[in-house]
């Protein structure tokens, strides 16, 4: 399925597939230089390095699969086991354009066995148990496996049961989106979306009050759900609500402000300080928390992005964070710049279970694991890295179908552009849009071999 | 901070074409040597095909375009600064001088293997 104008092109230039399209399309992206940036690694121009060390990896997802190809890479004679229980692999950033109905479900869609590295082994169970005290995973088999070294990268849990009379069941039903759920959770998505667009009412849009993985994707299905309407010619029949679970609508302040001036062009409706607790489907009302008291909103649509934690696993391990602002979410404890633990040396934390300030996005896990996996060679060379995560960011805001902002961080909330002086990050762009719908997957499957 | 890597892009537009990325650059190299033997064979351009095959180059930017946009779901329509103007007024040359290229080079050797004299 394809958005409307895109559907209208395809009709009056229906073309076939053919090299000509394939010398266009490298042409066109050969602007697209992002897909070509990568960190500079200290180990990676040397020779493998000869260990016999074991090396566990928990979590087959974006940063455990990118760290499994770079310790491939690295090393000679290591075992290298990746442990996790899905055989699909997910594209997750494709899920927005699922919701968008730009793609269907199978763009986001592989398998976990197609980007195993030659020579690393695959169990196929959960991580059942970490006990970093005597350096062993144990498995929902009862599989106990001991390691040298241990990366975690299980990603986060998402929590719909946090939220009263949400179920996963739901999502499709009742006017309820949630485009985070799944590959099929986002089709589903499209299609109430899409109903909502067709009639108008009110579409009431959220996040949560955790943490959460690209923290761009709520405010992009906003934009995407308000230029439908427009496109359908039911915008003046409809309200666009957007709750922001604190006092900002993004963590870095300037595309938070950007995000407020856009809003208000748009006539998009914000409420401040608003986290989701309970939802009747029957009656198609929402309750909000708000520091005055609970308060409900009816929705003829609404967006659910549910609370994100560490896995239980992890939260009843001895790797969270034991003080500070994480300690309830659970996430893992790590050295802001190495991604090592800060209590178990021999452990890394990569992707979204890292307790860092920024980074839960694919485009992060890129920066991140060539970092860790430089501290984990060089231990195992008997040398020092000095290689360093800086907390990049990345997201495409999408602002409209055929448009995006390129909006790159890092920990101080500085943008950091990948093309400065040519693709402005807070400017609506169609090449930014171009990136994200052409460019990235190839660049995310890239990272998954390692090649990227 | 970072480092510009020609097989990284390699590796992006590899995941991106699959083995059409082969047949492109195929292409693109066997197309770039037939064009300069052409110009070897007939000591320079003959003005006559020249002028035909740009005629009709300027639907080559066009097809360039349209196919850009579908290829990303989405168009040109949607340009919002100038480094978008920027993005079409490449895709559209590159169309305009690739397939002016090609029309010169097929016409050119087309004339030839069919005996004729160079025009
Ligand atoms: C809707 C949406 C839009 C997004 N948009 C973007 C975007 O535009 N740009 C961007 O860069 N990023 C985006 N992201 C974020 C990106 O997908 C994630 O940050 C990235 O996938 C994180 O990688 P990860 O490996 O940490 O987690 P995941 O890729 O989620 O992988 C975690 C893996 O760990 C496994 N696992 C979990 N628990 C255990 C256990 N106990 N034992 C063993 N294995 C376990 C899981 O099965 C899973 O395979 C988006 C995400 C979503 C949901």
């Amino acid at each position: 399925m394809k958005c409307e104008h895109s559907n209208i092109r395809d009709e009056l230039f229906h073309l076939p597939d053919n090299p000509r399209r394939a010398f266009l399309l490298a042409a066109a992206a050969s602007a697209l230089g992002a897909a070509g940036l990568k960190p500079g690694v200290a180990n990676a121009a040397g020779s493998k390095v000869q260990t016999q060390a074991h090396i566990v990896i928990a979590g087959a997802g974006a940063a455990g699969l990118t760290a499994a190809a770079y310790l491939a890479k690295a090393l000679d004679g290591a075992k290298i086991t990746l442990i996790d229980a899905r055989k699909e692999h997910f594209y997750q950033p494709g899920f927005t354009l699922v919701g968008a109905g730009i793609k269907p479900k199978e763009y986001v869609l592989s398998s976990t066995a197609e980007y195993l590295p030659r020579g690393v082994e695959l169990i196929e169970a959960r991580v059942a148990e970490f006990d970093p005290d005597g350096n062993k995973v144990v498995t929902d088999s009862g599989q106990s496996i001991a390691y040298d070294f241990l990366i975690v990268a299980t990603g986060l849990k998402l929590e719909y049961g946090l939220i009263e009379g949400m179920e996963e069941s739901l999502i499709g039903k009742e006017g309820i989106g949630s485009i985070y759920h799944s590959p099929a959770g986002a089709e589903a998505t499209w299609q109430a979306m899409s109903a909502f667009a067709d009639k108008g009412g009110r579409g009431v849009f959220l996040r949560p009050a955790t943490e959460m993985k690209c923290a761009g994707a709520p405010l992009k299905y906003t934009f995407i759900t308000e230029d439908y309407l427009q496109r359908r010619g039911q915008r003046g029949k409809a309200e666009v609500v957007y709750n922001s679970n604190n006092k900002a609508l993004f963590s870095v302040p300037i595309v938070s402000e950007k995000v407020r001036m856009l809003f208000q062009e748009r006539g998009i409706q914000i409420n401040y300080e608003r986290v989701l607790t309970a939802i009747d489907p029957g009656r198609r009302i929402a309750t909000f928390k708000t520091p005055e008291g609970s308060e409900e909103q009816g929705y003829d649509f609404i967006h659910v992005i549910p609370p994100m934690r560490a896995p239980e696993a992890i939260r009843n391990s001895p790797l969270p964070w034991k003080t500070g602002q994480w300690v309830d979410e659970g996430w893992m404890e790590v050295d802001k710049g190495t991604l090592r633990h800060v209590r178990y040396p021999n452990v890394f934390g990569v992707g979204d279970i890292a307790g860092v300030a920024k980074g839960k996005t694919a485009a992060s896990v890129k920066w991140q694991v060539p970092v860790a996996v430089d501290h984990l060679v060089a231990e195992i060379a008997g040398k020092q890295s000095d290689a360093l995560y800086a907390g990049y960011t990345s997201c495409p805001l999408i602002t409209r179908l055929g448009r995006a902002m390129l909006v790159e961080f890092d920990y101080q909330n500085n943008l950091t552009p990948s093309f400065p002086g040519v693709i402005a990050p807070l400017e609506e762009l169609w090449i930014s849009w171009v990136m994200k719908t052409m460019a990235l997957k190839p660049t995310y499957i890239s990272m998954l071999r390692g090649r990227a | 901070m970072k480092e510009f890597d020609l097989l990284v892009i390699l590796a992006v537009f590899q995941e991106m074409l699959g083995p059409l990325l082969w047949l492109l650059l195929a292409i693109i190299v066997l197309g770039t040597l037939a064009f300069v033997l052409l110009l070897i064979r007939e000591r320079g351009v003959v003005s006559r095909r020249m002028v035909f095959s740009q005629t009709l180059s300027p639907l080559g930017g066009a097809f360039a375009l349209i196919l850009m946009a579908k290829v990303s779901s989405s168009g040109f329509t949607d340009a919002g600064g100038p480094v978008d103007w920027l993005l079409i007024a490449l895709v559209f040359s590159l169309g305009l001088v690739g397939s002016g290229i090609i029309l010169y080079t097929i016409g050119g050797w087309w004339s030839i293997l069919r005996g004729n004299k160079p025009a």
